[in-house]
């Protein structure tokens, strides 16, 4: 795991190269790649995006560059310019966000799009000796959010559908939505398998903040299904936006994880549940 | 412990052995050695459970939060805790953190461990029956891990002597809870212990400071006896089962705001009123028992 | 697989065949709408003695797959031995009278105590050892406040496969109680974290039967699949026991979902079949193609209003017939396709 500005960044190390989740802001790569290369000096061959905010995608141009794709491997066929840079994987709408139509400005430079996208359920690799999976979790943080599972390793990159910094982020923009991420938190709780007295064990490497095992992700998950069942109860009672803020459905978790100011406040939090329970835009 | 009317003794005796902790803190500087005796604390220690005898072996009581230095946020936090919760797998086999593990029925061996060439301290161990839990006590000067490294449920510790007094500061902690009635500890907390040993008795004063669901620290203090044939329950299995076979997936048990139906069992059991059971920082000190009375009467007034 | 091993079990020493003639009579009654049980039946029970000599010949081979995990092959479903220090783990336990061999093929691997069998269904032939080898392990500290050891070992299963070997008090229940299981689930998963490694029990449902259990082991990478896998012939499913064709093609996708290959297609994650040849992704993949074009063909057929004679007649398996098929022996690729109409139909 490697912590700097943006988005947790997860390495995978070994005979083979490096496969690299996210890869935080453009301006950190150098920093990322000296922090690699004082674990490794194999060459980059896998970078796979959780989702397509730049605090996870900002350095994928740069550190594709500083790889190199494993020609010949069973990936080569779908891959672009073969053995040039590393490949990107992520699911098929972090594609379709960051690049545009031939003739329209696209979001991001091409060399930082993803060059093996996947669109339904999962997407497999076998690299340094593990299984890899790639894991689609539909409508969650955004419409393109994969969880990463590194099955020998026992760890999971869980991307912005776990944070332990703040409440999750709801791009609704992008088609995410709360019960997506409630559902997809469910499943890493039923990928995790805890060692002894439920700790350790799997391993689970949030989007934002500290290293987590099953019990922390629990209490998340906990926090998460209870204050969308309040709010939901709340649209039940036909209550509007404000009528469910006054009550503050969120007050025993917001000294934890609620904010004031910043780039998410508890009251966008409260804002995107609602209208994402409520389906009104 | 009557439990017909108000326990005036029972309440007395909370408040007593919170004031007393300051008090034995303030003679243990008085009567300490100075310099660098270190004691050691080796051994097999059993806890003497007279102090809050009723939260720590029967256990607390439902909505009852009586003279926990508490926020508003924590009080939400705990109405809302559904005690089916411990009923969901994940939960089952959830531990104590270090926060509170000391608390209930447990045993304790703590042994050293030293540098072979040098015999240099290097940590202090602990192994704590309940849950089967190995602490260990970095006496080797070393800094905590950074914020971003993984918390457990007996945290980080560092300790150093001050005097014949191992001082202990614990962080990187997982969320747990303060009272094991659903009242929440948060995974930010600092926990500062002290251990002292007189002879064959073990003083454990714990201070946690946690600035999400607590106003002010929890100040707490437990004894424990050196234990020369300690024997027998030294393991905790858990492995979980499922409890409730018909649950939806994904429902997590809880009450929604104002719905608790167990608000009232703790105060009219023990003729309290609520606002005290639902404790906070004033209901800690001795000048509550002013502000307690005439809640007291205008109760009995209503009951009458 | 239910009808040799109800055989086998009762024959080592007298007063448990007698034990077993009840047992029988319990399949028997249950079977009793069946038609085509009756030959099965009398079949398995000719080659009865002949049985039990082969079992005396039986050698248990030891197949190391990868990272903790072994395979043991002798009579009856393989066994799944997961070793380290912590202990050992066995996925199924053939049957009784191999419960020497299988022990003594155990400890060439390991001495640490045998803590944890999950069976996979409750069939003879992956439980009849149940009760042998569970005795000769231990459960480390069972309940806080003592420091007990249940003098067996765990055994792990699905709910129903304790109600398929137990009966209600007062009623003679099929299986001894020592080998039943001693801790079961219901639903989804059970997992486990032993020997360093996370283990998923995983059910399959209505599949080969109405408890089958596949398991993950996740660290070493290999799945242990119990009789929804097999590859020594058509998929089995047990119409009596809950079992269904749509169901055994289910747990083989899930199988594969979990299966990653490591290179061009190979390897990577290993597959312990209940019967047969130890396998991968690609293997598994060959075989839930089988089914499920069979499983097709036969659906269009009864979507066409033909009877089971026209089915029949029609060879919806031809093509396999030279791989899986078997015109003797107590599962006939005509018993297959029977199943197969039988389980798509609803008819019984």
């Amino acid at each position: 795991m490697i912590v700097g500005a943006g988005g947790n960044t997860t390495m995978q190390v070994g005979d083979q190269g490096i496969l690299l989740v996210d890869t935080m802001y453009a301006q950190l790569s150098d920093k990322i790649l000296a922090a690699i290369r004082k674990i490794s000096n194999k060459p980059i061959r896998y970078i796979i995006n959780t989702h397509i905010h730049p605090d996870h995608t900002g350095g994928n141009e740069n550190l594709r560059k500083a790889g190199a794709t494993i020609a010949g491997g069973n990936v080569v066929g779908n891959i672009r310019d073969a053995g040039e840079g590393a490949a990107i994987v992520a699911h098929e709408n972090v594609l379709n966000g960051m690049s545009a139509p031939t003739g329209v400005q696209a979001p991001a430079p091409s060399g930082a799009w993803p060059t093996d996208t996947y669109v339904h359920g999962q997407k497999d690799l076998y690299f340094n000796g593990e299984a890899v999976q790639v894991i689609y979790q539909p409508a969650a943080h955004t419409d393109g959010d994969s969880i990463v599972f590194f099955r020998r390793s026992d760890v999971i990159s869980a991307g912005d559908i776990f944070v332990t910094t703040t409440y999750p982020v709801i791009d609704i923009q992008r088609g995410g939505s709360l019960n997506g991420i409630i559902d997809s938190v469910n499943r890493i709780i039923d990928l995790a398998v805890p060692a002894d007295k439920q700790e350790g064990g799997t391993y689970i490497i949030p989007g934002h903040g500290r290293l987590c095992d099953e019990a922390d992700i629990v209490e998340y998950r906990d926090m998460l299904t209870i204050i969308r069942d309040r709010i939901q109860d709340m649209i039940k009672k036909t209550m509007t936006l404000q009528q469910v803020k006054a009550p503050k459905p969120t007050s025993d978790y917001d000294p934890r994880s609620g904010a004031t100011t910043g780039l998410w406040t508890t009251d966008m939090f409260v804002e995107a549940a609602y209208q994402s329970l409520s389906a009104r835009k | 412990m009557p439990t017909t009317s108000l326990s005036e003794s029972g309440m007395d005796n909370a408040l007593r052995s919170r004031i007393a902790v300051p008090l034995l803190l303030l003679l243990m500087a008085l009567f300490a050695t100075p310099a660098l005796a270190q004691v050691d604390l080796s051994g097999a220690w059993t806890p003497r459970y007279h102090e809050d005898q009723p939260e720590r072996i029967p256990g607390p009581e439902l909505a009852d939060y009586l003279g926990l230095p508490i926020n508003e946020e924590a009080r939400q936090w705990a109405l809302s805790w559904d005690p089916s919760r411990l009923t969901m797998q994940e939960h089952q086999c959830q531990v104590h953190t270090v926060a509170y593990i000391y608390r209930g029925p447990l045993q304790v061996r703590i042994w050293e461990e030293r540098e072979p060439d040098t015999q240099q301290l290097i940590a202090i161990k602990q192994y704590i029956s309940t849950y089967e839990q190995d602490r260990t006590i970095w006496m080797d000067g070393r800094p905590h891990p950074p914020d971003y490294a993984a918390h457990t449920w007996m945290g980080f510790s560092t300790g150093k002597w001050e005097g014949d007094t191992l001082t202990v500061t614990t962080t990187h902690i997982k969320q747990g809870w303060h009272r094991r009635n659903g009242l929440p500890s948060s995974d930010q907390i600092t926990l500062t212990e002290h251990f002292i040993r007189h002879g064959n008795y073990l003083t454990h004063v714990s201070v946690v400071n946690d600035p999400i669901f607590l106003a002010e620290p929890l100040i707490k203090s437990q004894n424990f006896v050196l234990n020369d044939t300690a024997s027998g329950n030294w393991l905790w299995p858990c492995e979980y089962v499922e409890e409730i076979a018909d649950r939806p997936a994904g429902a997590v048990p809880h009450y929604m705001p104002g719905e608790n139906p167990f608000v009232n069992e703790f105060v009219n059991r023990h003729g309290i009123p609520v606002e005290a059971a639902m404790g906070g920082p004033e209901t800690m000190y001795p000048e509550y028992q002013r502000k307690l009375k005439p809640l007291l009467e205008k109760m009995r007034a209503q009951k009458k | 697989m239910t009808d040799s091993a109800a055989n086998t079990t009762g024959s080592q020493k007298p007063e448990a065949r007698s034990q077993n003639g009840k047992a029988i009579s319990f399949f028997w009654r249950r079977s009793l709408l069946v038609s085509g049980f009756l030959f099965v039946f009398g079949l398995a029970h000719a080659s009865y003695a002949q049985q039990q000599q082969n079992l005396d010949k039986v050698e248990i081979h030891v197949l190391p797959v990868q990272g903790n995990v072994y395979m043991l092959v002798g009579a009856g479903g393989n066994i799944t031995v997961q070793a380290g220090n912590q202990g050992v783990l066995l996925v199924d336990t053939q049957f009784a009278p191999l419960s020497d061999k299988v022990l003594a093929a155990i400890r060439q691997l390991s001495n640490k105590p045998i803590r944890y069998i999950i069976n996979t269904h409750y069939h003879g032939d992956h439980t009849g050892g149940n009760e042998s080898i569970a005795k000769v392990g231990t459960t480390p500290n069972v309940g806080p406040g003592a420091n007990l050891q249940r003098p067996t070992a765990t055994i792990i299963a699905h709910e129903n496969v304790l109600n398929r070997m137990s009966a209600p008090a007062g009623v003679q229940a099929p299986t001894p109680t020592a080998a039943w299981p001693t801790d079961t689930y219901v639903s989804g998963q059970k997992e486990l974290f032993f020997n360093e490694e996370g283990i998923e029990v995983i059910h399959a449902p209505a599949a080969h039967t109405d408890g089958d259990s596949i398991v993950y082991f996740r660290r070493s990478d290999v799945v242990s699949t119990g009789d929804v896998f097999v590859t020594t012939s058509y998929p089995y499913f047990d119409l009596q026991a809950g079992g269904s064709i749509n169901g055994v093609i289910d747990a083989l996708n899930r199988i594969i979902q979990i299966a990653i290959p490591k290179h061009e297609q190979e390897g990577g994650t290993y597959i312990i079949p209940g019967h047969g040849r130890l396998c991968d992704e690609a293997d598994i993949v060959e075989y839930r193609d089988m089914a499920t074009i069979i499983r097709d063909r036969v659906q269009a057929m009864i979507k066409k209003g033909m009877t089971l004679d026209q089915v029949k007649a029609a060879r919806p398996t031809k093509e396999y017939d030279r791989r899986y098929g078997s015109t003797t022996g107590p599962r006939t690729t005509d018993m297959f396709v029977e199943a197969v109409y039988r389980s798509l139909s609803g008819k019984k």
